[in-house]
């Protein structure tokens, strides 16, 4: 018997209704589990935050820790009525804004569906405990524990950045980690360990039931996911060393570094004027004034800023006319206030005495002296031209890092700048330029440019006699390895036997005693052993830079700092002691100069901000 | 003339399916009151609320059904198939590019306050073409020339539509299949349709080797059975041979591409869906969620439901999209097994009736097209009911008639109403 084609359609569709009808008596008669989720009504999802990993100093002191705080959350769905005003004091809310806030709920409800939104942000423990007490009188609302940052000392503030809530930019690049009212780190370590620190999200599923309240967890928590913390993080910072270095630089316009040259850590990074701890946990309030700040707090000068090195490079210039061969320390050339590079053009200097060797050279920074050897360097017959060997000569000036980044863990690490003879060939024309053209190089002047971390870093190539690490932030810690870049040694071109030459000159400059004409005089502290070199640096902005490096002791250094105050004058009378107060309280826990700290302390030079 | 007029206004129209039409919107304007219903909302007719915009959808769907009917001679609709197919790819194209966003797809136009999707229109003019194409003179589907221009007919505004990501409206055209079987295609097509699929959720759900078994014992039981029916050496044999060898080939091709067309083909939230829906995943919070919630609004119903406006589930709004694509969780939940047994059986008893005035009507156009608004009728019922409880993966189109929409309310209003326009008129003058 044949079936009609229309028939066997007619009665297909009455299969599949069929079908239909037999599931639909499954879930609604038959099966009774549904009935029983409905009672229970729906699932929720608690999320789970992370504590967000600890900040530690190198000798295991909380530089950031965390505080328990609570956000009220809501979930207008659920609002049923409730006394708004007992609301509002048990969250020292304005009633006003309440039913603003319930109003807007109400209106929006449609698009709200059954979410769960952030009612208030941040409320202390304290706070919480109150709401807690009633929070069965207010339907809809309930506590959830955040974390915030918190600050035990005012130390790096520039370094360890600030977290805020994530922007809409963060929730596109990684949409399943980052959700609306989550945090993020913004800036400094906060950011660049950002991954480390955060953790992973957790969340729990419960059961509600149709009034809403929670029943029990969903299959027994076993599609839960638990929270994993942040990773802690250690840095190679000295808490107390660096908020000693920011209390010496109140007031001032600059940076203070301190390394340890033998592995090229980061003990103290100053930047100032820079920003308070008290500020960063809460930088939404702060951040206009902040970046309408003339003085520039979130600026990192250690980093970001290129300056010229002043007379602390006359080190460098001296190592390579060593290694060339061009100067040895017996080595005497005259002075007579300066240095005529043409027949009436003259490099200046202070009163001292002359003729003098390379020793006294450094103690006194000679500029004259340092002339001589770079119009040497540069007029050496082992090289065709000027051009070739003033490019051997930025070949060895970038060996000691200068002239590219560092490559610190700072992401907004800048490299300075050290010219190349193309430079001079495009200013003066090929073969048109020779020693006197680029003179004032040899006194770190001109048309080089370095930043504060660079030259810290050489007074740790000083301290190490010849090598370095590059300077990090951020130790290895259990779970947290640093990148192997900052594990490889790298050496300069100069060998380590011409290093001791030179650093007896800047033994000297400190610890000559007086009427021996060092500069660094006051960086003196009897037992430590400070060797230093000081610079006054041209700044077109008004007065000199103040310039300083130091390492101490002189054998086995543990300590190489770097001062650098803008328009403070000269090197020896401000970033000099600032320096050595530094090291003495680094390697001995105080200072023996209790009034030189006093004036050091209260000194200012009018910086905006401070 | 004046006399016929009279006459066919008493029993020329189709009024049983003007009544099942009415019965279900009012339905779904229930519904939809429901499915928004708190405590604070009184009135139904409210127009902020969804439940009073569905209110003026409705008049003016009625306003829409009485044009066609009076207003509008059927004659014109086989004239305007072919100019209205067209305006309507090129909005079905346009959109792409100048459409607004829609729950993940781009294919809305937003004309002030009134957004509509071109799809829902292209669904009225494809079958009016294709009607219009199948019915003429000597047209057969057994001619490849013919069944081309079907495919063709058929197939642009399908790829267009699934180029605007909307799955559900494209899958809605491979209902077509059933007109294309009433009207002469070998059946074989929908058997092995059938068997790609079931083949395709095989491989999924166990492995390539377990499928191929199936398909091994399937190939050889035909082998078996054409030796015993076909003789020796005959060219029926030799072509039945040939035939089965490319099926299976075909068919293992599919299987062994299975893998891929699902990982690398599929978008990740469908791959998902499939996935939740085979029960390989369990994601309660995420797209497992809806399915989940929609199935304890329904299974909670239990025969006689709790109740106009009493569901607890709808109005806790845990189940997403309630008024649109899941209204049948409030039916399901207010109204019970009972109310849903009564809404299938409108269903069936609407198409069951468009397919007999359908074959009852002498002019093969007016049977084409009331075979394609059946088949449309039938696949967005299958799809939407199947979604709500767990047998079909989550697909977004609206229930005929019910769903929330002005939109999707007009274009299946305008869809039916030309069919009883066309039945009528052959009523009318033969």
């Amino acid at each position: 018997m044949e079936i009609r084609r229309s028939d066997r359609l007619v009665i297909g569709l009455w299969v599949v209704i069929a079908v239909l009808l037999v599931r639909l008596f499954a879930i609604q008669i038959i099966d009774d589990s549904f009935k029983e989720s409905a009672e229970n009504n729906s699932m929720v999802r608690y999320t789970i935050y992370p504590p967000r990993g600890i900040i530690y100093d190198r000798n295991g002191e909380i530089l950031v820790g965390n505080r328990i705080c609570y956000d009220i959350m809501v979930t207008p769905k659920e609002i049923t009525a409730f006394d708004t005003l007992a609301l509002a004091s048990a969250l020292d809310l304005d009633p006003d804004w309440v039913r603003s806030q319930l109003k807007y709920y109400r209106e929006y409800r449609s698009r709200i569906g059954f979410r769960t939104l952030q009612f208030v942000k941040q409320v202390s423990a304290e706070k919480y405990m109150k709401f807690a007490e009633h929070e069965y009188d207010f339907p809809g609302f309930r506590g959830q524990v955040r974390s915030v940052r918190e600050y035990p000392f005012n130390a790096g503030g520039n370094l360890l950045g600030y977290v805020s809530e994530v922007g809409p930019k963060d929730m596109e690049r990684e949409p399943d980690v980052y959700k609306s009212g989550d945090y993020i780190g913004k800036t400094g370590l906060e950011a660049a360990r950002e991954k480390d620190l955060r953790g992973e999200k957790g969340y729990h599923i419960f059961l509600r039931d149709s009034r809403n309240k929670v029943q029990s967890p969903y299959k027994d928590g076993e599609l839960d996911k638990e929270a994993v913390p942040g990773k802690d993080i250690v840095t190679t910072i000295d808490a107390h060393l660096q908020q000693y270095g920011q209390e010496l630089m109140k007031g001032k316009k600059g940076s203070l570094i301190a390394l340890e040259p033998s592995s090229g850590e980061i003990l103290a990074m100053v930047s100032s004027p820079g920003i308070d701890v008290e500020v960063l946990s809460n930088m939404g309030a702060h951040y206009a004034s902040l970046a309408a700040d003339p003085g520039r707090p979130m600026f990192n000068r250690t980093v970001q800023a290129s300056y010229p090195p002043g007379s602390v490079f006359k080190l460098v210039n001296g190592l390579i006319g060593l290694q060339e061969g061009v100067l040895e320390p017996w080595y005497q050339y005259p002075c007579s206030r300066g240095y005529a590079y043409t027949k009436n053009r003259k490099l200046g200097c202070h009163a001292h005495r002359s003729p003098l060797n390379l020793n006294e050279a450094v103690m006194m920074s000679c500029n004259a002296y340092f002339c001589y050897v770079l119009k040497n360097l540069l007029e050496n017959k082992k090289y065709d031209s000027v051009d070739d060997a003033f490019d051997k000569w930025r070949e060895y000036v970038l060996s000691f890092g200068f002239g590219q980044k560092l490559g610190s863990d700072f992401p907004s690490e800048l490299g300075g700048n050290i010219p190349t003879s193309k430079r001079y060939d495009k200013i003066y024309g090929r073969k048109r330029w020779k020693t006197s053209n680029v003179i004032s190089l040899s006194i770190g002047q001109g048309e080089i440019g370095a930043t504060p971390l660079q030259i810290a870093n050489l007074a740790a190539i000083m301290a190490n006699r010849g090598w370095w690490y590059i300077p990090h932030i951020v130790k290895d810690s259990e779970g947290v390895e640093i990148d192997a870049r900052f594990k490889q040694k790298h050496y300069t071109l100069v060998d380590t036997t011409h290093f001791s030459k030179v650093i007896q000159g800047m033994w000297m400059a400190v610890n000559g005693g007086p009427g021996a004409g060092g500069t660094a005089g006051m960086a003196c502290v009897p037992g430590l052993d400070i060797c230093g070199k000081t610079g006054t640096a041209q700044n077109p902005h008004g007065a000199d830079n103040s310039v300083f490096i130091c390492f101490a002791p002189r054998e086995n250094p543990k300590i190489a700092v770097v001062g650098y105050i803008e328009n403070a004058g000269w090197g020896g009378s401000w970033a000099c002691p600032l320096a050595s107060l530094l090291i003495e309280k680094y390697l001995t826990g105080g200072t023996t100069r209790p009034d030189l700290e006093t004036r050091m302390l209260n000194t200012s030079f009018n910086v905006a901000g401070n | 003339m004046l006399q016929g007029t009279d006459r066919g206004l008493r029993s020329s129209i189709d009024w049983t399916l003007i009544a099942v039409y009415l019965v279900l919107v009012l339905i779904g304007w229930l519904n939809v009151y429901a499915s928004i219903h708190t405590p604070e909302i009184s009135s139904p007719l409210d127009f902020s609320l969804r439940s009073g915009k569905q209110f003026v959808w409705i008049l003016t769907s009625f306003a829409l059904a009485a044009i066609i009917l009076f207003a509008i001679n059927p004659r014109l609709w086989e004239v305007l198939a072919a100019p209205g197919y067209l305006v309507v790819l090129v909005l079905l194209v346009a959109v792409i590019f100048l459409g607004t966003g829609h729950k993940g797809s781009n294919s809305w136009f937003s004309i002030g306050p009134v957004s509509f999707q071109p799809a829902e229109i292209s669904k009225i003019t494809t079958s009016l073409l294709l009607a219009m194409v199948m019915s003429r003179q000597a047209f057969s589907l057994s001619k490849w020339k013919d069944l081309r221009i079907v495919l063709l007919v058929l197939g642009l505004p399908m790829l267009v539509i699934l180029a605007e990501n909307e799955t559900g409206s494209a899958l809605v055209y491979t209902g077509m299949l059933f007109v294309l079987y009433r009207e002469g295609l070998s059946g074989i097509f929908l058997v092995l349709l059938a068997l790609a699929i079931a083949l395709f959720i095989l491989t999924l759900k166990t492995s390539v080797w377990v499928s191929l078994a199936v398909l091994g014992v399937i190939a050889l039981g035909y082998l078996l059975f054409m030796l015993r029916h076909t003789r020796p050496l005959s060219r029926e044999r030799r072509s039945s041979l040939w035939l089965l060898l490319l099926a299976s080939g075909l068919f293992a091709a599919l299987v062994f591409s299975t893998d891929f067309a699902f990982n690398k083909v599929l978008q990740d939230h469908q791959r998902l869906r499939i996935e939740v829906l085979l029960g390989m995943k369990d994601d309660p919070t995420g797209v497992g969620y809806n399915v989940r919630q929609s199935m304890i609004a329904i299974g909670s119903g239990g025969f006689f439901g709790k109740g106009f406006t009493n569901g607890t589930q709808n109005t806790g709004g845990f189940v997403p999209e309630q008024s649109t694509d899941f209204i049948f969780c409030t039916v399901g939940e207010e109204w019970g097994f009972f109310g849903c047994l009564v809404v299938l059986v409108l269903y069936g008893f609407l198409i069951t009736r468009i397919i007999r005035d359908a074959d009852r009507s002498r002019e093969s156009f007016t049977r084409i097209y009331g075979y394609c608004v059946a088949s449309c009728l039938f696949m967005h019922l299958f799809i939407n009911i199947g979604m709500t409880i767990g047998l079909m993966p989550v697909i977004g189109i609206p229930l005929p008639f019910l769903s929330y929409g002005g939109s999707s309310l007009w274009a299946f209003t305008i869809l039916l109403f030309i069919f009883i326009a066309l039945y009528r008129q052959e009523n009318k003058y033969f």
